[in-house]
């Protein structure tokens, strides 16, 4: 039915999930707000104290939960709230990144950025960036379909939910 | 045989060791981890082509021991793992006594005799067949025939695939994992007193052995791993479901190597590649 009212077969909205430093990414997306700046509105933010807090089991976790994309934002080198998280983050998204890519998932799903507070401009053209190539590259599909939960024919026909 | 042996009695009588960590022949012929306590003890240690165990992952348990030194009888490529955990402060220099083996290469499968079909792909990009350092070394090395390295030809098929048929094959390998976690047990980096998997609130990771599952279990076990592997291939060995677990991990450390010229368990005084930073770390990637 939802399919049907939003007639999403034929147009397709990737959904970008984006984490995003409270210090500097999140202040400068809040700027392209009140600055009424027009963006793309498919990212949903998730405000974490420091790039550094990522986790790289977040990112697999929103792939999980159905995004199509994810984007990695923070403070610029040497602005760090934190002075150095971002230094540490930027080191493990190195290795992350590439991990990803061997494993099968390439890095135009996966995005970073440096966005300082007073780049509002800067955070609507790498949303609006983002969200372009995510769109081209489709719905991640090949990785829903890993989250169907375990098939049990024989238990379906009972009437078990499973 | 007889040099280790001697080597070993006469570290437990002479106080040099509170005891050793070894390996001792089942009466299948195979070998065991072993672990020491008494001088009579000793003569049960034995060590051959088919050492396949890295007794590194043991030393966890003596962790907080206080008297004596552990000793421990290491292979080259074992000893990577030590030099890695003392690099990460997990064990202290002076709490080993490190019995150091010349290697000679070891099996893969311990039914069968020591062949070049027959011997880890490991022994292949191994070093060297002397331990780097020890307190004592034993056995001669001798020569053998290198095997082929076949994760090294599946790690080139892989690159030259594209990211779909990349995502399909590690998909159609993660659908055999079965969760069993024999490759975090065995694994001498894996050291958590809580791992991930384990913690309930919040679940990070699902515990039943779905697809999605299976994939997240092991990208993170990879990424935890990256840049620490020392490449002794146990989590192959011991996978039931013989998916090629080391890859994943092999290809963490050429990273680790191509972009920052490290590599762990090499040197037991450098810090370890994701504990630190660098300000010039490349970063031609984020927009």
């Amino acid at each position: 039915m939802l399919l049907q009212r939003y007639n999403m077969e034929e147009k397709f909205e990737p959904k970008i999930a984006a984490f995003v430093c409270n210090w500097c990414t999140y202040t400068g997306a809040d700027l392209a707000g009140t600055s009424r700046l027009k963006q793309q509105p498919n990212a949903r933010l998730i405000r974490v104290p420091c790039t550094g807090r990522i986790d790289p089991v977040f990112i697999i976790k929103a792939f999980e939960s159905g995004a199509d994309g994810v984007l990695v934002s923070g403070c610029h080198p040497g602005d760090c709230h934190y002075n150095a998280g971002n230094f540490h983050a930027r080191r493990r998204w190195i290795m992350f990144r590439e991990l990803l890519e061997f494993a099968g998932i390439d890095s135009s799903r996966l995005h970073f950025s440096w966005v300082s507070a007073s780049e509002g401009k800067k955070w609507v053209d790498v949303i609006d960036g983002v969200t372009e190539t995510v769109r081209k590259k489709g719905p991640f599909d090949q990785y829903r379909k890993m989250s169907r939960k375990i098939e049990l024919p024989e238990l379906e026909e009972e009437g078990v939910e499973i | 045989m007889n040099g280790l042996n001697e080597v070993c009695r006469e570290a437990i009588s002479g106080n040099k060791a509170a005891l050793i960590i070894g390996y001792t022949e089942d009466k299948h012929h195979h070998l065991k981890p072993f672990i020491a306590h008494t001088e009579a003890d000793t003569d049960k240690l034995t060590y051959n082509h088919n050492a396949v165990n890295n007794l590194a992952v043991y030393l966890h348990r003596f962790r907080n021991r206080t008297e004596g030194r552990i000793g421990i009888v290491v292979k080259p490529c074992d000893l990577k793992a030590i030099t890695a955990l003392i690099q990460e402060n997990r064990v202290k220099r002076d709490d080993l006594y490190v019995i150091g083996v010349n290697c000679s290469g070891v099996v893969k499968d311990q039914n069968k005799e020591f062949s070049k079909e027959n011997t880890q792909i490991k022994c292949k990009t191994c070093a060297g067949k002397t331990p780097a350092w020890y307190d004592v070394v034993v056995e001669e090395s001798v020569e053998f025939e290198l095997p082929e390295d076949n994760n090294a030809l599946l790690m080139k098929q892989i690159e030259e695939m594209s990211a779909e048929e990349r995502l399909e094959f590690w998909n159609s390998e993660f659908e055999k994992c079965i969760k069993c976690y024999a490759c975090r047990e065995v694994c001498p980096m894996c050291y958590c007193d809580q791992c991930i998997v384990d913690k309930t609130e919040p679940r990070w990771i699902e515990s039943s052995a779905t697809n999605r599952a299976n994939f997240a279990w092991n990208m993170i076990r990879a990424f935890h791993q990256a840049g620490r592997c020392i490449g002794c291939g146990e989590c192959d060995r011991v996978c039931p479901a013989d998916i090629p677990l080391s890859l994943l991990n092999r290809k963490m450390g050429m990273v680790a190597f191509k972009e920052f010229g490290y590599r762990h368990g090499t040197d037991m005084n450098a810090p370890t590649l994701i504990g630190t930073f660098s300000t010039s770390d490349h970063e031609e990637f984020i927009r």
